[in-house]
């Protein structure tokens, strides 16, 4: 496709530990479009983080390895590509932010020396200059008073300032792809607010494609254009957004939906899906959602599900497939 | 008056010493982490305390549970000061009142059979021993949705869920009346999460528990109280039965709060409401109204009188100059 | 480790089932640690020559050629050869059987020393990091006034003050020992007290006494026993000065320190006397500490995920 910024296919990550081989990620696919805000949802463990790093080829290896699969960024596989190429990727063209920016900011120098160095890296300027990009650059994440900002250290700041700094910091090289890995999840709901909404509105003036890897459906549905559902290691379902909180296709995306408690209305009992999550080291066979699944049928215990397009741009991985969604609700 | 209620607070004050003490010795500032909080939770009823880090919530739960000594105020429980009592009443009373925390891994010893992590309290407060203590685990863990053979495993061979469970289970064994649960389901997934909440409310309507419960979360504390007390910066600022608290919100912090939630609901999907700036740090908590440099609808009284609390509606309380004189109270009154 | 024992005593294969059962964690644990130690040469090298020492003085009584302390006098001083393999000292007796016998008082004296200033040291450094403030105060200063010495001159003094015998000389080094122990625990006991199961079982009414052995000093004991492992060999040096210098294991007891003292005087002439005794005590000392530090390493929570 020629809208694809980035496409994922058939993505294997497994790593090698003493318990046994854990396979993080199994023939993943994923396209991320040019200027489009794609959520990637999924509980603990189920393998997006993996995925995440395994675009920019951070896995640690040992004991993690990429098994398979090609990681096509405007057309070239990032897999093949030397490492020296590889660090030019990273942070010019794909940024990255984590969910505690603390990790990625050094504690011993202030925020403006590391902003400073970043900016200088990348442009040939004074170092007069790099300051008053680097004011400028906060301003658009509507940080008040940079210039103090910039003499403070990093554990001077809140978790909200801090990780605002880190959306500066990313987007001034103009990354084409930004992967935010849970950006919010550490800040609270006024904050995340304030965050969502400048990564929101930079994104959108500069045509930014996000992959936004998230496990708060609500934020989902409040900033993507498209989502993408892991379980245990696998893509079960992408949709555009509307189409998914409307007709989930999948009975994961179904019970995940139902599970969440909402701030509009009282619910009595909140439907939630039994057993647990499986262990990566020896997943169920077939589709791996079957132990868990209402409408598991005999196929579903020993036979992978393909994908099935039940709606406009809307894949279900699921042998229940079209007829199921049309049949319910 | 307390007809009914289980626990209630008076007062409560708890400051910290903060910062670097001077060079003599003199502590020169203090983190006021509960700052003259007030509430109470009636017989099988869920309160729900919310507010954002930093707020004061969880000090408070510290607090009923004897983990904090506050530095001012009364906790009665049913009508009994419990501050006041010593030695092995102390510990009598202390029995009533149980926790169930945040992280489910870190309230587990690793090195402790569940066997002995559920029933240890049995042992220590000398109310069972030997077959009586297992029989007794054995049942608690099936009320809790665990099976028996689950007694002689360590707690790193259980989901989180699961291990949410096993604290429930211990905090519930001695009999308590009263349960504070500390974020018990900000450390796990959507569908966990959902298994825990269920088992909590099931067990309030078949025990006739009264909660606690203290979360950030609003969706969550919709989902299991009964009402719901709204903390800010060390005060309660709103308290209401849930549905007049969710449907007609009175105080600005709360309207925020509830603004600032995106919802599951793409076709609801709206702008998110901004706060300006961050939560002020409770060592240089702001004068007069502290919620006034951050609030929408400022007004010049907030900058320097702290409001106090009003009833703006049946058993609805509200600490914000808006309301005062026009609320309930007011046309009580005239009435 | 947590004091669960296997209900049903009547049938012993059902017991020793269910024990597995109930200990399967510990077990697996247990494997894998070996499976790491057996990766690692040192820990393999420091573990084979511990349990050769172990084996030579468990079967002293068995391999030992000669009485340690049979006076021959006229082999006196007698190079190492097939009859003595050693040699033997100024007093005919036979080098390679004290020496054997020798391992046995070593290795007696650092397990009884690890046991005691372990035990003391581990409790004290418990209840000093777990309850804090004063006592913590009171218990590390007294501990540093007892460290600011260098060891082997303080357990000298005190071993001197004694009165000279192998039992004070063990009373010595273990009351040195134990600031080791109680600092290193204190440590961790400062963090184990600040975990959430601590508030929930004093919210459960648990007294503190029943905190500090069921939860702080449970969860201090895998660093105790790294430690352990290389106190034993610093014992073994300081015990065995001790007795060079007069003031541990009294003759005729084939102590290594003490035979080295005396051989020093026969270093000249005599070198197999000094010399083996020495080797033994270098031996020793350095596969308590390989196989200690290895047992660090592997460990390590950091290392073993």
């Amino acid at each position: 496709m020629n809208g694809d910024l980035l496409h994922i296919q058939d993505l294997s990550v497994r790593f090698f530990t003493y318990q046994g081989v854990v396979r993080a990620l199994e023939g993943v696919h994923l396209a991320v479009r040019r200027g489009e805000i794609l959520g990637l949802v999924g509980e603990t463990g189920c393998g997006k983080s993996v995925l995440a790093r395994s675009i920019l080829r951070l896995i640690a290896d040992p004991p993690g390895r990429i098994m398979g699969g090609r990681i096509l960024f405007k057309g070239r596989d990032m897999l093949t590509l030397p490492m020296k190429e590889m660090r030019r990727i990273r942070g010019n063209d794909i940024s990255m932010i984590f969910q505690e920016p603390m990790t990625s900011l050094n504690p011993v120098f202030t925020v403006g020396n590391q902003m400073e160095e970043v900016v200088r890296l990348h442009q040939k300027v004074s170092r007069k200059a790099a300051r008053r990009i680097c004011v400028e650059m906060l301003e658009q994440v509507r940080m008040p008073d940079p210039e103090s900002v910039l003499r403070k250290y990093p554990h001077e700041l809140s978790g909200g300032m801090r990780q605002r700094v880190m959306i500066a910091m990313e987007l001034s090289c103009r990354p084409d792809l930004l992967i935010a890995d849970e950006p919010t999840t550490a800040l609270d709901v006024t904050v995340q607010a304030q965050v969502l909404h400048i990564l929101n509105e930079l994104t959108r003036a500069r045509g930014t494609s996000v992959l936004f890897i998230t496990h708060d459906l609500g934020v989902v549905a409040h900033l993507c254009d498209r989502v993408a559902v892991m379980y245990a290691g696998k893509i079960v379902e992408t949709a555009p957004v509307d189409a998914l909180f409307r007709s989930p296709g999948h009975p994961y995306t179904r019970g995940l939906l139902a599970a969440v408690p909402s701030v509009d209305e009282d619910r009595e009992v909140l439907a939630s899906i039994p057993g647990v999550v499986p262990g990566l080291i020896d997943p169920p066979a077939g589709c791996r959602f079957h132990p868990r699944c209402p409408a598991a049928r005999k196929e579903c215990e020993h036979l992978e599900p393909a994908g099935v397009e039940v709606g406009k741009d809307h894949w279900v991985f699921c042998h229940a497939g079209r007829g199921k969604v049309k049949g319910e609700r | 008056m307390d007809e009914g209620v289980v626990i209630r607070a008076e007062g409560l004050r708890k400051y910290f010493p903060a910062g670097a003490s001077g060079l003599w010795g003199r502590r020169k500032a203090f983190l006021r982490a509960v700052d003259g909080v007030s509430f109470h939770v009636r017989e099988g009823e869920t309160l729900g305390l919310v507010g954002e880090s930093g707020c004061g919530k969880s000090t408070v739960g510290m607090l009923l549970l004897g983990l904090h000594r506050p530095d001012a105020g009364r906790v009665l429980y049913r009508g009994e000061d419990i501050l006041a009592l010593e030695g092995e009443a102390k510990r009598r009373m202390r029995r009533n009142i149980q926790v169930v925390f945040q992280d489910p891994q870190s309230s587990l010893d690793p090195r402790m059979l569940v066997k002995k992590a559920v029933g240890f309290p049995l042992e220590v407060n000398g109310l069972a021993r030997g077959a009586e203590v297992t029989r007794r685990v054995e049942a608690m863990l099936a009320e809790v949705g665990l099976r028996p053979e689950h007694m002689y495993r360590y707690p790193h061979e259980f989901s989180g869920g699961q291990r949410q469970r096993i604290n429930i289970a211990r905090a519930l064994i001695t009999g308590p009346r009263f349960v504070v649960f500390d974020e018990p389901t900000s450390a796990l997934d959507v569908s966990v999460q959902a298994q825990i909440l269920n088992l909590v409310k099931d067990l309030q309507k078949r025990r006739g528990y009264s909660y606690l419960f203290i979360s950030h979360d609003l969706s969550v504390i919709r989902h299991v109280s009964h009402r719901v007390a709204v903390m800010y910066l060390g005060r309660i600022v709103e308290t209401a039965p849930r549905g007049d608290l969710f449907q007609t919100p009175r105080h600005p912090y709360t309207r925020a709060l509830m603004a600032a939630v995106p919802k599951p609901d793409p076709a609801r999907r709206q702008p998110l409401a901004l706060l300006p700036g961050d939560v002020p740090s409770p060592v240089h908590i702001p004068p007069g109204c502290r919620f006034h440099p951050r609030c929408p609808e400022v007004m010049d009284v907030c900058r320097e009188t702290e409001p106090a609390p009003v009833e703006v509606g049946p058993d609805h309380v509200v600490a914000c100059h808006l309301w005062h004189g026009t609320g309930f109270d007011a046309r009580r009154r005239s009435a | 480790m947590p004091s669960s024992t296997p209900r049903s005593g009547t049938d012993p294969t059902g017991g020793w089932r269910r024990f597995r059962e109930e200990h399967a964690w510990q077990i697996r644990e247990f494997f894998f640690t070996l499976h790491l130690l057996r990766r690692n040469p040192s820990a393999v090298a420091g573990f084979v020559i511990i349990c050769s020492m172990v084996f030579l003085a468990l079967a002293a009584p068995w391999v030992a050629p000669y009485d340690p302390i049979r006076i021959s006098l006229s082999e006196r001083l007698s190079p190492p050869s097939w009859h003595h393999l050693f040699g033997t000292d100024e007093l005919g007796r036979d080098l390679f059987s004290r020496v054997l016998y020798g391992a046995r008082i070593s290795l007696r004296i650092g397990l009884l020393v690890v046991g005691i200033a372990g035990g003391l040291g581990t409790i004290l450094g418990a209840v000093a990091g777990y309850v804090g403030g004063k006592t913590d105060d009171v218990i590390m200063r007294c501990l540093d006034i007892v460290l600011s010495f260098p060891s082997l001159v303080l357990a000298m003094a005190l071993a001197a003050a004694l009165g000279p015998s192998l039992r004070n000389a063990i009373l010595a080094v273990a009351f040195v020992m134990i600031p080791k122990f109680a600092r290193l625990v204190r440590g961790e006991a400062l963090a184990v007290r600040e975990r959430p199961f601590i508030a929930a079982a004093k919210v459960s009414g648990a007294s503190h006494t029943w905190i500090v052995f069921h939860h702080v000093i449970p969860n201090c004991l895998s660093s105790v026993i790294v430690l352990g492992t290389l106190v034993v060999g610093e014992t073994i040096l300081i015990a065995s000065s001790l007795s060079f210098i007069g003031l541990g294991a009294q003759p005729p007891t084939p102590e290594w320190g003490a035979m080295i003292s005396v051989g020093r005087k026969f270093l000249m002439d005599q070198w197999w006397y000094a010399t083996f005794p020495g080797l033994f005590i270098l031996v020793t000392v350095i596969g308590f500490n390989i196989f200690g530090d290895a047992l660090r390493d592997v460990l390590d929570p950091r290392i073993r995920r």
